[in-house]
């Protein structure tokens, strides 16, 4: 009989407590309220461009196609350009003709960005990219997973 | 035998308790369970198969889904095996941070263990709510550190991903003093209920030949009268250093499998309290550690820990190049999982479902 | 033309009940399991009810093919119109009393049991085994607990010589020593009788923790399983409605019906403390949800047969010593209290100390590194 009376004087602590203490009502009403990512926090993988007025111009992949074959669920599709261009620092480089990620496929992992040696792809913190269609919608482009980075 | 007048009765795979798809086909007499054939094989996902063509490295966060609760230690385990296939040593800091990390797994594990047990048994979710409370608190600290709250892909051969700063320090030291009067008030709410109770001793007794027969590890195995854990008998990591005692049942049901689990808890507070206070300065991954296009020498490695389900071990054969020629998981929740129909012959549907509970299997650990 | 008033008033109050019950329901609940519980529907969830019944409503009624028609519409009819005329014989407060019969206690029960026909009769005619399974097994927790809850108050018509509702909440009328009402939750057997009728009335309906008929880990859905729409509407409502009634009859049997718990509070309209005492055993029927794991079935039918129906025998027994003990002088009238304490307590005490003894938590042994 006491343990079933010390259980109810718990849940009656619980009761009185949600109203008092914010340890005992820790729901984050979505989406009017949003948790605080850490800085760690990885979603989506994005493409680092260097300046904001050429994002595409100024992308720091250079085609090496390492994140590519690193990528467990092989989600990442890169076509090598056939000409080169200069980078940053002045030197020719090839660039990425196309990128195309597939978010549906993508576990973000993170192991693209660990990989790359030219830190040209980082984990993003965007997690509300959900569409309505299923075809295609979240296959990502290169346009579209470029972001500018200061 | 003849089952003519007997009722089958599929439990699952679609099934508010049967943690995850798996599937029970109950021959019932009346209301007592006379035979029990599990069938599983719906979360198979081709993990190992999937392990032959893909690199060393690439198979890591793969791990982070078999057992999908416990990451951390899936991981420490699988970096374990390829450590030893390659000669690989690890920084005395980094196995320091390993162990931290499997203890707070075995807290998440076993209270969320707690929690769903008595969901089963009908306590509306109150227990679950305040166990997800606590493991959530755990969880940030997992989203804080690796990135991710349970995928965390954490561990590398040579150490671990990243270094623990001085904050998460301190928020994990303030986690673990408030999870013990959080545990005191758990017990508070359950372990003295006479329901608990009624529902929970004498019920899925697992005799201790046949757990060793079987092949049981873990709480499971301990709850049975078999006072054996990996952390001590093999001495892994640098677990000697920490003294803590192992909690072992007699008789081998319900109950015993819970309040081991909930034991397990508070010691592995003390194994925390410990490593976080003597943990020393020093690199997290070895210098001369290789994670991309490992190409270990030929040869096999097992490397196994003690998992917060059991002994999950990873099985390697390597022919050289980069990827490995075999890749073989010991499921524990598998293991564990094929002394079912022995536990609950002789019993009730209810109890079969609260049985099944308190063996703790992940669905994903079971079919991979 | 005023008793149809009457019945629309009476049908529209607890329907309004019901709607805010399960509101509250869900609300407490939420904040026990440290969460807010619905609160997207209107301000603070309010609405959720409205929307909950639209959802019936709209549902597409579903009737297995050969299933016996007839018995699958009628089950939820019957249960929810046997559930509505239990109301009729409470008094809500001194002139408040719909139908005064004569004998009202035992009406009341009378039309409570006969909602178990029509549990049996959903699971017959749903023509599905497991509804057959489920149903027999509700059926056998019902008849389980129809002899304790009956019993339990058979004390309370022994002490205040009357039948009929309104005699009862009135032979509780008056105050000891000045200031304590003399409710019969004030006696010893009026108290143990309260337990006792709580216990069976929390399995009567089908409540935590004696839900294993309707426990969704079970075979299903039990002796609902078949039923979509507004007939599960009708079901789930007759649950609340039972809930509210056998709350409203232990309120009128051992809580003082109507009657205000201080002297000097008279006045208060007496619908008001009805209310007041109604929503505190229902909030105990959901704080007991909050916390309770459930029972098996073999276990909860062991409690009600070896447990309830000896301990309401017993309580008799302790009923016939109080009414014979009303008139012994003086120091009598502490004998009387002793010997009727006594005669409850005793097996009271001896019943749980076995069942402790049987089952007590564990010590573990340890194995150092």
């Amino acid at each position: 009989m006491k343990g079933l009376l010390q259980g109810l004087r718990i849940t009656a602590r619980n009761l009185v407590g949600s109203f008092r203490d914010p340890e005992r009502l820790t729901t984050v009403a979505y989406p009017e309220q949003k948790l605080a990512l850490p800085p760690q926090f990885r979603s989506f993988p994005f493409l680092v461009a260097g300046s904001a007025e050429d994002p595409i111009g100024s992308l720091r992949c250079v085609a090496c196609l390492i994140c590519q074959k690193e990528c467990p669920p092989a989600c990442i599709h890169i076509e090598r350009s056939t000409d080169k261009k200069p980078d940053a620092a002045g030197k020719p480089q090839f660039y990425p003709a196309q990128f195309d990620i597939d978010f549906s496929v993508c576990m973000n992992c993170g192991i693209c960005a660990e990989v790359c040696p030219f830190d040209a792809i980082r984990m993003g913190q965007d997690y509300e990219i959900a569409t309505e269609e299923r075809a295609l919608a979240l296959t990502w482009n290169r346009a579209q997973l470029t972001r500018a980075v200061p | 035998m003849s089952f003519g007048d007997l009722l089958e009765v599929s439990v699952g795979p679609h099934h508010p308790s049967t943690h995850g798809v798996f599937r029970m086909r109950v021959t019932l007499d009346g209301e007592t369970v006379v035979r029990l054939k599990p069938v599983f094989g719906y979360l198979h996902r081709n993990h190992e198969k999937i392990a032959e063509s893909i690199s060393y490295l690439g198979s890591m966060p793969f791990t982070d889904r078999l057992d999908y609760m416990n990451a951390m230690s899936n991981n420490w385990a699988y970096a374990l095996a390829v450590e030893k296939l390659t000669g690989q040593s690890v920084p005395e800091r980094a196995e320091y941070v390993r162990i931290i990390l499997a203890e707070l797994t075995r807290l998440l594990n076993h209270v969320c263990l707690a929690g769903f047990l008595l969901q089963d048994m009908g306590a509306s979710g109150t227990p679950l709510m305040y166990a997800f409370r606590e493991r959530e608190k755990i969880l940030d600290l997992f989203e804080s550190l690796s990135g991710s709250r349970m995928m965390c892909n954490f561990q590398r051969f040579g150490g671990c991903r990243q270094d623990l700063s001085a904050d998460w320090l301190r928020e994990a030291g303030r986690l673990i003093d408030r999870f013990g009067p959080f545990l005191d008030e758990f017990e508070l709410l359950l372990a003295g209920n006479e329901i608990v109770l009624a529902r929970t001793q004498g019920v899925g007794v697992l005799p201790r030949a046949l757990a060793i027969s079987a092949g049981a590890t873990g709480p499971v195995l301990r709850a049975s009268g078999v006072a054996y854990d990996l952390r001590q008998a093999d001495g892994y990591g640098l677990y000697p250093r920490f003294p803590f005692r192992v909690p072992y049942g007699t008789h081998g049901d319900t109950y015993d499998r819970y309040r081991v689990r909930v034991l397990e808890m508070r010691e592995s507070l003390g194994i925390l309290r410990q490593a976080l206070a003597t943990l020393p300065e020093g690199p997290v991954l070895d210098p001369k550690a290789r994670l991309r296009g490992l190409r270990p020498k030929a040869g096999e490695a097992y490397g196994r820990i003690e998992g917060p389900k059991g002994e999950i071990g990873f099985y390697l054969v390597s022919d050289g190049g980069p990827n490995p020629y075999r890749y073989r998981v010991r499921p524990p929740s598998l293991i564990n999982l094929t002394a079912l129909e022995d536990m609950c012959l002789g019993h009730t549907l209810a109890d079969a479902v609260v049985i099944l509970g308190s063996i703790d299997i992940v669905l994903g650990e079971v079919d991979r | 033309m005023r008793d149809l008033l009457i019945i629309a008033a009476l049908i529209g109050f607890f329907a309004g009940l019901f709607a805010v019950l399960t509101w509250a329901e869900r609300k407490l609940l939420g904040r026990v399991q440290n969460r807010p519980g619905p609160n997207r529907t209107g301000p603070f969830g309010v609405l959720q009810p409205v929307a909950d019944g639209i959802k019936m409503l709209t549902k597409e009624d579903i009737v297995p093919a050969h299933c016996d028609r007839t018995l699958h519409l009628l089950a939820p009819v019957v249960v929810v119109a046997l559930s509505i005329l239990t109301f009729a014989v409470i008094p809500f407060g001194r002139h408040w009393l719909p139908a005064d019969l004569d004998c009202g206690i035992l009406f009341f029960f009378a039309a409570g049991s006969g909602t178990e026909l029509a549990v049996f009769m959903a699971g017959w005619a749903s023509r599905n085994k497991y509804s057959l399974l489920a149903a027999m097994r509700a059926l056998a927790q019902l008849i389980s607990y129809e002899l304790p809850l009956l019993l339990s108050w058979v004390p309370v018509v022994i002490v205040s010589g009357s039948l009929s509702t309104q005699g009862v909440v009135l032979a509780q009328s008056g105050w000891a020593f000045g200031f304590l009402p003399r409710w019969n939750v004030f006696t010893p057997w009026g108290a143990a009788g309260l337990v006792l009728f709580l216990i069976a009335a929390v399995a009567e309906c089908n409540r935590s923790p004696f839900d294993l008929p309707e426990a969704e880990s079970e075979l299903i859905a039990g002796h609902l399983t078949e039923y979509s729409g507004f007939k599960y509407a009708l079901f789930f409502m007759a649950e609340y409605f039972g809930m509210s009634a056998l709350s409203a009859m232990a309120v009128t049997l051992f809580l003082g019906g109507w009657g205000p718990p201080l002297p000097g509070l008279g006045f208060v309209p007496t619908p008001l403390w009805f209310l007041a005492k109604l929503l505190a055993l229902l909030f105990g029927f959901i704080w007991l949800r909050a916390t309770w794991p459930r029972l098996r079935l073999d276990q909860l039918t062991r409690l009600g047969w070896l447990g309830l129906l000896p301990l309401c025998l017993v309580n008799l027994a302790a009923a016939g010593i109080w009414r014979s003990g009303r008139d012994w002088p003086g120091a009598g009238q502490i004998g009387r209290w002793l010997g009727a304490a006594a005669c409850i307590g005793l097996p009271a005490a001896v019943l749980l100390l076995r069942a402790a003894v049987r089952r007590a938590p564990r010590t573990y042994a340890y194995r150092s590194a």
